[in-house]
């Protein structure tokens, strides 16, 4: 008994980590349709942000979140304005070689100001602290975390269902030019919904740099975790995203529990099964 | 005919002759494979740098010949990468001397061309047994895997470890770790209550460390590669509880220097048997580190650093004895002893790994409040224990 509620708590604690970091991927990727594989890069800014705040100049971690994930949606901002405007035009493999030349450029970057070694975050030691659930204990960041991707979930729905906003998102990524003869700012939609997408990689990537730590090839180890989430649970589904990332979370960690040695491949297996009896996806509409 | 022949001859050997009067003079150039880009950009970066302190420190000449060390970046684990470079270097460059070698895929692919160069290759890093196996020409400044985990197992055996658990990176190293510790463990008196191998590819250790913690183990002994891994483990076994619950846990190089600081106080406390410490108490390392610091800003010696400076140290004592011959060079190297930052080194004849002592170190926090690996304990002159040739 305990060992099941061992692997749902742990599951659901890693799932919650990986639906933090691949939910602005979602938007980005599924809402707008546009192959962003420098998603990851984002977190990485975000990270390396605090590392910066929190190590070398001794600013307080929440301040020092804050201010970084507005400095990554100011970036995203002006990458959106300069590059990704005309990004949108390409074809697949276009936005695909574009994205990873932007990936290429933002791990450069940290490479050559803050080495390839661990950034470590100067989290405060609350975060560290065990907290004892009975049958057994769990740190206290995992509960942050927890508590966090439910409230970036609540408030995702919120957004694209009921604001206006969301409404112009999905029809402006829908048909993009009936939008716009409707007198939808499309520009300025496409803008907004980026920098939401790149802000919330920002915020995953500082809470989940307990479990993937930051360093300058963040983007690229963790790229391929990223995209299982999003294709697992469908393009541009937030909820798919969020049950793909619980789903995972929990086999992987049940795997690892119950199968050490063949874990990984029993992950991959079940996601090729899946994929292949709904190819888009848990929640993913037919393209 | 016999004139044409005899005309051959001449100039062969006039040609012979030429070349070597001219290589009396000519630079002798050694040839450094490791990784200078990608996520193990750190391993090309600590050896340059460290070759860079021997040859501040040594001079850039030795018997009468200028040694230029030239840089082939191979981006990683990339057996094929690794021989062409090799090639280049051999056939292009015309390199006397082959270094470097961060994984074991690579220094294994050049194994062939060593033995057809008849070119000797020092291995900086690369710690599998079984590669000085693969040519008579490799010769090794780092450390084989049993050379570390028998003697942390004999180490841990007797400190009060009774019941122990293994978890280590289900790869090569890894593997060769867990077998070398839960045999010496188990001929010590110990019981090995489960050998986990974790995926290499994870970064949610609670699982695993969970399952040790519900075990009854009393010590749990890892090996895992440095970085997100090593990190993302020593994590979970604080933050599981495993510290409070009295589990052990020692290590082999889960607290390299490079990393550390990103481990953070939580690091405090852990046990780890191991070759090399930046803060190794001697006149020698002192200057090592002290001239790294002067040369590189804000980088740290680790075990990647003094196994490139002892690597330099052994080129230059085999150049002073043989020159450019490969055959000579590996004959002189055998059974070569000097000091290393590290503490005394020997080069096996046999296994042509060093044989050095072992430190069991605890991480603490050091006087400028840097987390350091302080040594307790040494087990002296251990050879690599898992060579049979």
């Amino acid at each position: 008994m305990s060992l099941i509620l061992s692997i749902v708590v742990d599951g659901v604690a890693y799932g919650m980590i990986l639906f933090m970091i691949s939910v602005g991927l979602s938007i980005t990727m599924g809402l707008m349709r546009i192959i962003n594989l420098a998603h990851g890069g984002f977190a990485l800014l975000g990270g390396a942000a605090v590392h910066l705040l929190t190590t070398r100049l001794d600013v307080a971690f929440v301040p020092a979140f804050l201010v970084a994930v507005l400095a990554v949606v100011l970036v995203s901002v002006l990458l959106e304005r300069l590059l990704y405007r005309h990004i949108y035009g390409f074809n697949e493999l276009g936005q695909v070689l574009a994205t990873i030349g932007i990936v290429f450029i933002m791990i450069a970057t940290v490479n050559l100001f803050l080495g390839s070694t661990i950034l470590p975050l100067g989290a405060p030691a609350i975060f560290t602290t065990p907290i004892d659930l009975g049958f057994r204990t769990l740190p206290f960041h995992r509960l942050v975390v927890i508590i966090s991707g439910l409230l970036v979930l609540a408030g995702l729905w919120f957004l694209m269902e009921k604001t206006r906003f969301g409404i112009y998102l999905r029809a402006a990524v829908d048909n993009r030019v009936a939008a716009a003869s409707l007198g939808i700012n499309t520009p300025l939609v496409y803008l907004v919904a980026f920098a939401l997408g790149a802000g919330l990689a920002a915020v995953g990537g500082i809470l989940g740099a307990e479990l993937l730590p930051i360093e300058a090839y963040y983007p690229l180890r963790y790229m391929v975790l990223f995209l299982i989430v999003v294709s697992v649970g469908g393009l541009g589904s937030i909820s798919g995203s969020f049950l793909a990332s619980i789903g995972l979370g929990i086999l992987d960690t049940a795997g690892r529990y119950l199968l050490p040695g063949v874990g990984t491949i029993f992950f991959f297996v079940a996601i090729v099964v899946l994929l292949a009896l709904r190819p888009n996806g848990l929640m993913g509409k037919a393209q | 005919m016999t004139f044409s022949k005899l005309t051959l001859y001449l100039v062969a050997s006039a040609a012979f002759f030429t070349a070597g009067t001219l290589a009396q003079a000519e630079t002798i150039k050694v040839g450094v494979i490791a990784t200078f880009s990608g996520p193990n950009a750190i391993w090309g970066k600590q050896f340059r740098e460290a070759i860079d302190v021997y040859v501040a420190q040594h001079g850039d000449e030795v018997g009468g010949h200028k040694i230029q060390f030239i840089y082939k970046d191979v981006g990683g684990p990339n057996a094929d990468a690794s021989k062409a470079a090799a090639q280049e270097l051999l056939v292009r460059e015309g390199v006397k001397y082959l270094a470097g070698f961060d994984f074991t895929p690579n220094a294994v692919a050049v194994a062939p061309l060593t033995k057809q160069a008849k070119v000797p290759a020092v291995i900086f890093n690369a710690g599998t047994s079984s590669i000085n196996k693969q040519s008579e020409f490799f010769l090794r400044t780092s450390f084989t895997l049993a050379q570390l985990a028998q003697p942390a197992a004999e180490w841990a055996a007797k400190n009060g470890s009774k019941k122990v658990i293994t978890a280590v990176s289900d790869y090569n190293p890894g593997i060769d770790a867990e077998t070398a510790f839960a045999a010496s463990f188990e001929k010590n008196g110990g019981t090995v209550l489960e050998k986990i191998r974790m995926p290499l590819q994870t970064n949610d250790f609670a699982p695993f460390l969970q399952r040790i913690k519900n075990s009854g183990a009393d010590t749990v002994f890892t090996f895992l590669p440095v970085g997100p891994a090593t990190f993302a483990f020593t994590k979970a076994y604080n933050e599981n509880g495993l510290k409070a619950a009295g589990v052990s846990f020692i290590g082999n190089g889960e607290t390299d220097e490079t990393t550390l600081d990103a481990l953070g106080d939580q690091a405090i406390g852990l046990v780890t048997a191991y070759h090399y410490s930046d803060v190794h108490e001697s006149g020698l390392n002192k200057s090592f580190v002290a001239k790294l610091k002067e040369l590189h800003p804000g980088s740290r010696a680790n075990m990647a650093s003094v196994g490139a400076y002892d690597g330099a140290e052994l080129i230059y004592r085999m150049i002073k004895a043989a020159g450019t011959d490969g055959t000579k060079a590996i004959e002189a190297a055998k059974g070569m002893e000097w000091e290393s930052p590290r503490g005394p080194v020997k080069m096996d004849p046999v296994s042509r790994t060093v044989v050095q002592n072992v430190y069991l170190r605890r991480v603490e926090k050091g006087a400028d409040g840097k987390l350091v690996n302080r040594e307790f304990a040494t087990v002296p002159n251990v050879p690599d224990l898992g060579f049979n040739p």
